[in-house]
């Protein structure tokens, strides 16, 4: 399990939404808040759909970056 | 001091799910979305593959109606689990390889274990009576809160009315009165409920979410289990049925050919998994080749690929062909003339 403040990288390459998606969800729920939790996808979709899950369900999007083909998605995980 | 009472709904994405859980969210009831992934799901799979779907909006339309109804949701992978419901659906498929009500009695079931890991009260769906000709009739919502354990916990709002009262309503968590009687194939009282709710934008207003449903899919599919010998599959099997032109010139393998150039990246991804060909003397597609080859295969790949490129007439193309391993060589061939791609190769 994380600790408060770490960072954990959620490799999510070649993956379509919404895997994408459910393997940081997966990564959320045994995080405790304050986790950072940093999603690398190829689907664009993830651009909206992660920050979207983030929204409705209590976390925090800290950065969203796009380079070539990869998107990478940093969400700070909130108070269960 | 009342009890705060609180249901999980199906969400699919589209309009009656969404309506569904607007009309219990204004009963006063707290409401999460569930949405489950099978790896057939349509929304899944649709953003990122093709070049000329690239500048739609992309958004996974349960996350949006979520937002829209202000509700968590939940996504519940449960692409292992389902693969018994496809091979043995007890109900039968229905005009494909669409095992509707097994697949809705089985979402219920998954439902129903959520919601006591969660402690919530009941269940709901967008389910219409007769909306559907395999899984939404009269006779088959009986089947559906029977066979996944939920009974009397599942409540469909949007037809409850021409339902018996369910544990929701009997207990008086929710007044019945306020609920629907919707029935049959018209939209037109969703259509109304909808702009009553202010839902001014909504998804896949008649359903069509799964590609089990759809024919090309479904046959190969079959024709994937077929040339296996066995039912089983990955994630990667079923995402790659949706890519790209599938040619199975012999029983013992199969040339999977982009169409576009967004499908060709797509493919790429596989290259450590399938030996691939890319034509290099013309612009052309990407191709990957499953199954086992024998001597004369590979050539005759080439040559179908050969065909798909802008050197179709040409008298040889260059191809660079890539073993899983990443090795390569270089293959000259000449195109296969269009005669000679025969019609039932094409799956």
């Amino acid at each position: 399990m994380s600790t408060s403040g770490e960072v954990v990288t959620v490799d999510a390459r070649r993956l379509l939404c919404p895997m994408p998606v459910i393997r940081v969800q997966n990564e959320v729920k045994k995080s405790p808040p304050g986790t950072h939790i940093r999603a690398i996808c190829t689907d664009p979709g993830a651009l909206s759909d992660i920050p979207a899950w983030a929204r409705i369900n209590g976390h925090k999007i800290i950065a969203t970056e796009s380079g070539g083909d990869e998107h990478i998605i940093t969400l700070e995980v909130g108070e269960a | 001091m009342t009890k705060q009472y609180k249901a999980a709904a199906l969400i699919s994405g589209g309009l009656d799910s969404m309506l569904a859980a607007r009309a219990i969210q204004e009963q006063g009831i707290y409401v999460e979305g569930l949405n489950f992934f099978t790896g057939f799901c349509v929304e899944g799979h649709t953003h990122a593959i093709r070049k000329k779907d690239q500048n739609r909006p992309k958004r996974n339309n349960a996350l949006w109606v979520a937002e829209q109804l202000g509700m968590k949701l939940h996504f519940v992978d449960v692409i292992e689990e389902y693969k018994e419901v496809l091979f043995n659906p007890k109900h039968g498929y229905g005009a494909h390889l669409n095992p509707c009500l097994d697949c809705k009695i089985f979402m219920v079931e998954k439902a129903l274990e959520w919601v006591k890991e969660n402690e919530f009260d009941f269940i709901i769906t967008g389910e219409v009576i007769g909306q559907r000709p395999k899984s939404q009739r009269k006779e088959t919502m009986p089947v559906i809160a029977r066979e996944s354990g939920a009974g009397g916990l599942l409540l469909r709002p949007l037809c409850a009315k021409n339902l018996p009262a369910t544990i929701p309503e009997q207990e008086g968590w929710i007044e019945r009165e306020a609920l629907f009687d919707f029935s049959g194939r018209t939209r037109k009282p969703q259509m109304a409920l909808a702009e009553r709710y202010g839902f001014a934008e909504y998804a896949q207003p008649a359903g069509g979410c799964c590609f089990l449903t759809d024919a090309q899919y479904s046959v190969k599919l079959a024709d994937l289990w077929k040339s296996r010998g066995t039912k089983a599959y990955e994630l990667d099997d079923i995402m790659l049925l949706k890519v790209g032109r599938h040619l199975r010139p012999k029983p013992g393998f199969k040339v999977i050919i982009s169409r576009e150039e967004g499908e060709g990246k797509f493919l790429q991804g596989y290259k450590n998994q399938y030996i691939s060909l890319k034509t290099t003397s013309h612009a052309g597609p990407l191709a990957l080749l499953d199954g086992q080859l024998e001597p004369g295969d590979l050539e005759l790949a080439a040559r179908m690929v050969a065909r798909y490129s802008q050197g179709r007439n040409a008298e040889q193309v260059e191809l660079e062909v890539r073993e899983k391993d990443g090795t390569t060589c270089t293959l000259s061939v000449t195109p296969l003339p269009p005669g000679e791609i025969q019609k039932g190769w094409l799956l």
